[in-house]
């Protein structure tokens, strides 16, 4: 599983952070990033919990 | 059915103290998902009531939040969205890329992180506001005394309004959202010594700057001093009356299923179930687009009802019951897309703080009126409580 994130859509609603704390963070703008790739792996569900509540599309889970 | 036209329904959609959630919404979001619904100011609006479609509306860039376009929907000259030329910096009502200016020069004191470490803070507020319920004696009003003090206390300190100024502050939101006791001469003028204090505010935090919102943001230099105002008024307004409705509406759910109590899962749960927001997200097409299979025109209003949504059968199991073990976690009582509210993350630490807090120290806590009495309150916007009559 690989993750991509948009940063210029990011809006900040930190859905991602409160449903995956493991693998997404939010920098010190506010916008997210992927802090630990390998933890997507442990919690795939999170992971897709948090791509489909986050409000602006921001975050692509490729299942490669 | 196909060749008739869509359902009219009547404004206001709900009265205060009908069952709850609304059964008609049900009716709504059966046959196509859209109703048509005229306003008090003759407006025609559409309203979106499924799941699916509310969360399309609010990411479809052809679809606008700007009150400058003809068309939008604004309930009533007084509640809706102001144009920038009425409230310069109320960014709520502009659409990208104009809107992500003020949303990125904000995000960073919203961040989950940045609302963890204000924590203690929060916890102190709601700690203070319930010393003064103990103290006052073994019955109060839960509205006055608690649900509105708190997001407004927490606001304040957020923004960096001196401690010896916050219950000048409180006091005038407080009467600010009083609809039913405080007269619109009253509310006129508590707005506009809010707006001269808040404009007093900035121009301090300008020439003294200190650790706190109003400061850095104006450090950033994306927001003009101009704007600063609306957008702080915008933060005031918008966190204030929808948290206090929330809290006090949860508190009474919470005595009616009292073996939630002190289940932090209670606090996404209260947000679907009551989605006090309910007309809110107002928008306008600024091109012709299809919602739920129907043609919508360019310039006509639509309305995201978003306490439908959150009712839907479609995307929630049992959808009427109060269950925060539900597994569902996508509702829609903030909103969706880049307006998606920004104070969600405090709302979450409050709304957590003040039911865990409440009800560990009043464990006695009760209703001091049959729930059948109580006054809720609906001005076709918000729903709430006008007060929260408890004793202990
Ligand atoms: C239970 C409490 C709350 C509820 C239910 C709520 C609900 C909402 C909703 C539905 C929207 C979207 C409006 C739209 O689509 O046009 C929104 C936006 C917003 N909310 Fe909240 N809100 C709450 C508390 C707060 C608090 C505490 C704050 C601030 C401290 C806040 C600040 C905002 C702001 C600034 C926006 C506009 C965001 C933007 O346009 O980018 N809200 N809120
Ligand atoms: S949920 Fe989406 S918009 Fe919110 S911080 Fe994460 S990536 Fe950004």
């Amino acid at each position: 599983m690989r993750i991509t994130v948009d940063t210029g859509r990011c809006v900040g609603a930190g859905q991602c952070v409160l449903n995956a704390p493991a693998v997404f963070d939010q920098d010190h703008d506010g916008v997210v990033e992927v802090h630990d790739p390998a933890a997507a792996a442990a919690d795939p569900e999170a992971v897709a919990l948090a791509a489909t509540l986050c409000p602006s599309a921001a975050i692509t889970v490729h299942r490669d | 059915m196909t060749s008739t036209g869509p359902r009219v329904v009547d404004f206001p959609l709900r009265r205060p103290g009908e069952a709850f959630p609304p059964p008609h919404y049900q009716d709504y979001r059966g046959e196509r998902g859209l109703v048509v619904c005229h306003l008090p100011n003759g407006n025609r609006v559409w309203l979106v009531t499924r799941h699916e479609d509310v969360r399309a509306v609010l990411t479809d860039r052809r679809i606008s939040s700007n009150p400058d376009h003809p068309g939008f929907p604004n309930i009533s000259q007084t509640m809706g969205v102001p144009r920038q030329e009425q409230i310069p910096g109320w960014f709520v009502g502009l659409d990208s890329p104009e809107h992500d200016r003020f949303r990125k020069a904000l995000i960073p004191e919203f961040t989950v992180r940045r609302v963890r470490e204000l924590r203690p803070a929060v916890e102190q507020t709601v700690d203070r506001c319930i010393d003064g319920l103990l103290a006052a004696g073994t019955e109060a009003d839960l509205v006055a005394d608690f649900a509105l003090p708190v997001p407004s206390l927490v606001i304040s300190a957020l923004l960096g309004v001196p401690p010896a100024d916050r219950d000048f502050f409180e006091s005038r939101t407080r009467t600010l959202v009083a609809i039913r006791s405080s007269t619109d001469q009253q509310r006129d003028t508590a707005s506009r010594e809010l707006l001269r204090y808040i404009n007093r505010l900035v121009a301090i935090k300008q020439k003294w700057p200190g650790d706190d919102l109003i400061s850095r943001l104006l450090a950033t230099g994306a927001i003009d001093p101009r704007e600063m105002s609306g957008v702080l008024m915008l933060l005031l307004i918008a966190g204030h009356e929808t948290t206090a409705n929330n809290i006090a509406l949860g508190v009474v759910t919470l005595l009616a299923h009292p073996e939630w109590i002190g289940d932090p899962r209670v606090v996404e749960e209260t947000l679907r179930f009551h989605s006090v927001a309910d007309l809110v997200s107002l928008r306008v097409a600024v091109e012709d687009v299809e919602i739920a299979g129907q043609q919508v025109r360019a310039g006509e209003g639509i309305v995201a009802l978003v306490a439908a949504a959150n009712h839907d059968e479609r995307a929630f199991a049992c959808p009427h019951a109060f269950d925060p073990a539900r597994t569902e976690r996508h509702h829609v009582a903030f909103g969706y897309g880049v307006h998606q509210c920004l104070g969600q993350n405090l709302v979450r630490v409050e709304m957590e703080i003040a039911y865990r807090r409440l009800f560990e120290r009043i464990p006695g806590l009760r209703l001091a009126v049959p729930a059948e009495e109580l006054p809720y309150k609906y001005d076709g916007v918000l729903c709430g409580l006008h007060a929260l009559p408890v004793r202990w």
